[in-house]
């Protein structure tokens, strides 16, 4: 009976919280953590000029994305994976917006570029040491993502038939991805085109700079689409929100937040 | 003024006290039955002992993990326990008692440093000196060791302490009288007699160490592998669990809780042995 009582004290004050904000008609996205930003400050910007609209943007990744969709914890899911897996054919998939992966090495290192099968050779832990790519007498410390994540599928899909080398070092997100590569000489991974900055260098892939002109240009291998899906019939409200991101105002937030539009 | 009687607080208390034990029984009913179903349709052999884990094609081996974790408690109770127990006879038995009063809360702050902190400082002071110096990718065995060294530090210091403090001073004075120097009165008899209780605190540094998760994922690399040397990566059962689980479904999700199972049952298994170590103290006296 106390017990029941205590139980209630504590978790009563939760559920008001959670209750909170549904008087108005909302709508949840879920899961692409490279979206989730952009997606974030998309909900911000429409839900000014849409008082009566509630949307909330969580993260949980591509996989997350495409389960809350179709179980409908989310009325919207998140993917950014080159081609969607099976059970996501049930869902109606909207191209968003698009985002480069730059293949990066640390400042140091001396080499300009690969390609792809130089990548592909490296991933795999066939070529273990720089020189066997044309850099210094060192070994290659490989930095991948953790399985599940959809900027890894995305980079394993692309390259084709990457059997990650079991020395890699797994890290779960772009900015610890980051911080390996800049702190370690002998060090390569990659990340989302939008998180490159000084700290790293950003490789040519077959000869092509990970730039915006050249992922735009369509010269530029490693580019993968973000998608946004919707389970079953799309109600007024979601594709009114969806028609706002693709619109020129959305698209033109998502440019200068760093990812790239979808046409 | 007697809003509630005796009784009333008797079961107020007593209700407390049973959500927190309750808490646990849910927490242990709730991953055993996510993660034991999975460990037995896959196969107790192939999901203990196989060195395959590539969960996108559905191959789920824990072993590497097993073996990681073994060696990175291993690691830290090599570089910890020695030191702790060291800190922890020099402060009672060759310092004036007003510094160790000093010192041991100074100790026992290290505890309250968030384990980030820990990592952040490993990663960027720590495996840039083992890569330069060592060679490998820096983050690995070594560093995690070494991290998780300094941070059960405060564990083995105050409980080493206080059970070096409980041993009756007629025993030191004993010894000293019957002509032993000073540290032969430490090392034969003080140290002796509360063997029991400096057992215990590393054997909950052990369990402290085996469950540290964050800056672990921080500083040993987290590669799949069965180490062959201190200076290779590895990652950690704890670390297999939060690096993966926010983006596990189905099968996947599954084999992350019966990761989590074979850890807690690791950590009963320490925490049993921490308490039989323990009594065997409290019925001595």
């Amino acid at each position: 009976m106390f017990r029941k009582c205590a139980i209630l004290v504590v978790f009563t004050p939760m559920f008001l919280l959670l209750g909170c904000g549904k008087a108005k008609v909302s709508f949840t996205l879920a899961g692409s953590t490279a979206f989730q930003p952009f997606a974030e400050k998309l909900a911000e910007q429409y839900m000014t000029t849409h008082k009566d609209v509630n949307i909330t943007v969580q993260g949980g990744g591509s996989a997350v994305g495409i389960q809350s969709a179709l179980s409908g914890a989310a009325q919207i899911g998140m993917a950014d994976l080159v081609t969607l897996p099976e059970e996501a054919k049930a869902l109606t998939a909207t191209v968003v917006a698009r985002d480069g992966i730059a293949v990066i090495v640390n400042p140091d290192n001396q080499v300009v570029g690969f390609t792809a099968p130089q990548i592909r050779d490296i991933f795999n832990g066939k070529v273990k040491n720089w020189k066997g790519v044309g850099g210094a007498n060192a070994p290659i410390t490989v930095v991948s993502r953790e399985a599940g994540s959809g900027t890894r599928s995305s980079f394993e899909q692309i390259v084709r038939d990457i059997t990650l080398t079991k020395d890699a070092l797994i890290q779960n997100s772009n900015g610890t991805i980051r911080e390996t590569v800049a702190n370690d000489p002998n060090a390569i991974g990659y990340l989302s085109h939008g998180m490159l900055n000084d700290k790293i260098k950003a490789l040519k892939v077959d000869g092509q700079d990970c730039t915006t002109e050249s992922i735009l240009a369509g010269k530029y291998l490693l580019v993968r689409p973000i998608f946004l899906l919707v389970k079953g019939e799309v109600t007024p409200e979601i594709k009114d929100f969806i028609d706002y991101i693709l619109s020129t105002e959305g698209q033109q937030t998502i440019k200068t937040s760093g990812l790239l539009p979808a046409k | 003024m007697k809003l509630i009687g005796e009784k009333g607080v008797r079961r107020i208390l007593l209700g407390i006290a049973f959500s927190a034990l309750s808490a646990l029984l849910l927490i242990a009913l709730f991953i055993m039955s996510e993660g034991l179903p999975f460990m037995f349709r896959y196969g107790l052999k192939g999901f203990l002992f196989s060195s395959e884990w590539q969960p996108e094609i559905g191959r789920f081996g824990i072993f590497p993990m097993i073996v990681a974790s073994l060696w990175v408690t291993l690691g830290a109770m090599v570089i910890g326990a020695p030191l702790g127990v060291a800190g922890a006879v020099f402060l009672t038995e060759f310092v004036p008692r007003p510094v160790m009063r000093i010192v041991k809360p100074t100790t026992e702050l290290l505890a309250g440093i968030p384990s980030v902190v820990y990592g952040f400082i490993g990663v960027i002071v720590l495996a840039p000196l083992i890569r330069e110096h060592f060679g490998g990718p820096g983050l690995s065995v070594l560093a995690s060791s070494v991290v998780l060294g300094i941070m059960i530090l405060p564990t083995i210091i105050s409980i080493s302490i206080d059970s070096i403090l409980a041993v009756p001073q007629t025993y030191r004075e004993g010894s000293l009288a019957l002509g032993a120097t000073t540290w032969q009165t430490v090392h034969m008899v003080t140290v002796k007699a509360a063997r029991s209780g400096i057992i215990a605190s590393i054997i909950l540094a052990m369990g402290r160490a085996l469950g540290e998760t964050m800056a672990v994922i921080m500083v040993a690399g987290n590669a799949v592998k069965i180490p062959h040397s201190p200076l290779d990566s590895v990652r950690t059962l704890t670390a297999n669990i939060a690096l993966e689980m926010s983006y596990a479904t189905g099968l996947h999700r599954e084999a992350l809780f019966a990761t989590g199972v074979v850890l807690f049952m690791m950590i009963m298994v320490l925490n049993i042995v921490a308490g039989l170590a323990i009594r065997k103290r409290g019925s001595k006296r």
